[in-house]
């Protein structure tokens, strides 16, 4: 079980984490001010293992990929939404993060909540209920298995 | 079954007679660029975390600093030196402090058909001359660099049939705002945008890139005007030729279509914090500035800054109000001096700038402080994208940026 940090529709990759930290020289000095404009406190709160949790389009804007990558940086298990925008869904596989489209888990639990997330049954688990999950293209999931893109390389070069 | 424009990219670089909607496709990427926003990270990827390091072709490859120019801090200069170093090693054409990526992307090197990666959200800006361009991370580039290709999940195509002319006062990005707004964030999530019909045609490339620029802010995975002789006048004044001229067959399928009449579009306004909060400006005149923003991709060449120079010729900046004008590129900023128009924005007040990003990335220039109210015709106002978290950004044309800073709260041309 993971604690869920509950965010709003439309969040952008600039809560994620904000221009002015995108070029310091690593993602380890990055990841102390993720969801700084939101929540100041979520880099110290976050525990690996826990779990973000968004509404429609989560992930918007620019395509930095140093959101994603503070996020598993932080330990996050997997960000849950009911949509996602492409480049950070795009991003979050690329680099190892699970991204699972959920329609329905977003509306019943808040923030504080506990939930479990097995990937290979495609099921999420809270407060007793169980919800399905879509499945990702067969195509995403293996660069996702493989650990992200750049391992899969490794293994194609 | 025909295929729309993109989709005729798409199978080009993948080597393919057709492809559909949903097809997951191997590709050859005709181009890719970086800018100092994450190639510091590519960087490092390249040398720490590659097997096999090797550049499939580094011709194909755009180096941009762009974002944080001149650098603010010693450890923004030890990431962009990371890249300039980078470029040099690899033979990579490098850039730096000649404008923003994708100012100079389309000055010097897009062309119609080609389908280019840039690693930063507004890369969909290359279809107002019919090209894919779309935005990607930093592994998904280097992927790119290191093997000359990458995977592209065919998106749907939206219609977006355009008639009618715009009236005077409203702009493009007015337009645009409009088709955000009615949409929403999400309105094409994974798709691509196709603007057509009558009213395509009484919009020049500059006006294209503004439609095009902000597509990403609607989630499209990009925008596309066919390159029409417009399109190819502008490539072919500055000496360049098509890859591949495509138009959309008749029978092409699309997922569904919108039809916009230009003359019923007026100046709009995005309110804080959602590029598709718009409302018509006139709703939120009367609200106080603190800083005034003209620039960036979307709305910093020369078109713009007549308009506004046009606006605030006798005028004064109002008393504390800071208004930032920063040409898109150095070719456009040489420009503006030879028509006059910096000694205006001067004259009038204004602080004129090297050609950068700037304060639409709330990273470098202009950032606003606590509670500060900026209006910009930058690409997005979400929380705390100007500076401090709780500072506002709406988002407005260029004149009605220009009046706005005139008279010290927000107002459209007309009312000064």
């Amino acid at each position: 079980m993971g604690k869920i940090f509950k965010f709003h529709n439309d969040l952008d990759t600039d809560q994620i984490i904000a221009s002015q930290y995108l070029l310091l020289p690593t993602i380890e000095e990055m990841k102390v001010h993720t969801f700084e404009s939101l929540d100041p406190q979520f880099p110290q709160k976050v525990q690996p293992g826990d779990y973000v949790v968004g509404g429609e389009n989560f992930g918007c804007g620019s395509s930095r990929e140093q959101a994603p990558s503070v996020l598993k940086a932080l330990g996050v298990e997997a960000v849950v939404a009911k949509s996602f925008a492409r480049i950070f869904y795009r991003n979050a596989i690329n680099i190892g993060l699970p991204v699972i489209v959920c329609k329905e888990l977003p509306d019943v639990v808040t923030d504080g909540d506990e939930m479990e997330l097995s990937l290979t049954e495609g099921v999420i688990r809270s407060g007793g209920q169980e919800f399905s999950c879509t499945k990702l293209p067969e195509y995403m999931q293996q660069i996702l298995s493989q650990g992200g893109l750049i391992a899969s390389l490794n293994k194609e070069v | 079954m025909g295929m729309t424009i993109a989709e005729k990219i798409i199978a080009r670089a993948a080597g393919v007679e057709a492809v559909r909607p949903g097809d997951i496709h191997t590709v050859h990427l005709d181009r890719m660029m970086s800018n100092d926003g994450t190639t510091h990270l590519t960087v490092d990827m390249y040398y720490n975390k590659l097997k096999h390091p090797q550049i499939a072709d580094a011709k194909k490859m755009v180096f941009i600093v762009d974002h944080n120019v001149p650098s603010d801090s010693a450890k923004t200069a030890g990431s962009q030196k990371k890249m300039r170093d980078f470029a040099r090693e690899h033979a990579i054409d490098f850039w730096e402090g000649k404008g923003v990526c994708h100012q100079i992307m389309m000055e010097h090197y897009v062309c119609p058909g080609e389908l280019i990666f840039g690693a930063d959200s507004h890369t969909c800006t290359y279809g107002a001359l019919g090209a894919f361009g779309t935005g990607v991370g930093c592994t998904d580039l280097l992927y790119g660099m290191v093997t000359g290709t990458s995977w592209v999940l065919v998106p749907e195509t939206v219609k977006f049939n355009l008639t009618g002319r715009l009236p005077e006062g409203v702009y493009p990005r007015d337009l645009m705002l409009t088709i955000i707004g009615q949409i929403g964030a999400n309105g094409v999530n994974y798709q691509v945008m196709e603007f057509c019909g009558d009213g395509a045609k009484t919009l020049s490339v500059n006006d294209r890139m503004v439609l095009c620029n902000l597509a990403v802010e609607a989630g499209a995975k990009t925008a596309i005007f066919e390159a029409d002789e417009i399109a190819l006048e502008y490539l072919k004044s500055r000496g360049r030729k098509p890859k591949a001229v495509f138009t959309s067959d008749p029978d092409a399928v699309y997922a569904r279509e919108y039809t916009f009449d230009l003359s019923c579009i007026v100046p709009v306004a995005a309110k804080p914090d959602f590029v598709d909060a718009v409302v018509p400006a006139s709703e939120v005149c009367g609200v106080p500035i603190d800083e005034a923003f003209l620039g960036s991709c979307n709305n910093g060449r020369i078109e713009e800054l007549r308009v506004g120079a046009a606006i605030l010729k006798g005028r004064k900046v109002a008393e504390r109000v800071r208004f930032l004008v920063v040409p898109a590129s150095q070719e456009i900023y040489l420009q503006a001096m030879e028509e006059g128009l910096i000694q205006t924005f001067m004259e009038s007040g204004a602080i004129v700038m090297n050609p950068n990003c700037s304060v639409c990335w709330g990273s470098c220039q202009g950032v606003i402080g606590e509670n500060e109210v900026l209006i910009s015709t930058g690409t997005r106002n979400f929380k705390g994208r100007a500076g401090h978290p709780n500072s506002k950004v709406y988002l407005g044309s260029a004149a009605t940026v220009t009046a706005s800073a005139v008279k010290g709260e927000i107002c459209t041309a007309d009312m000064l």
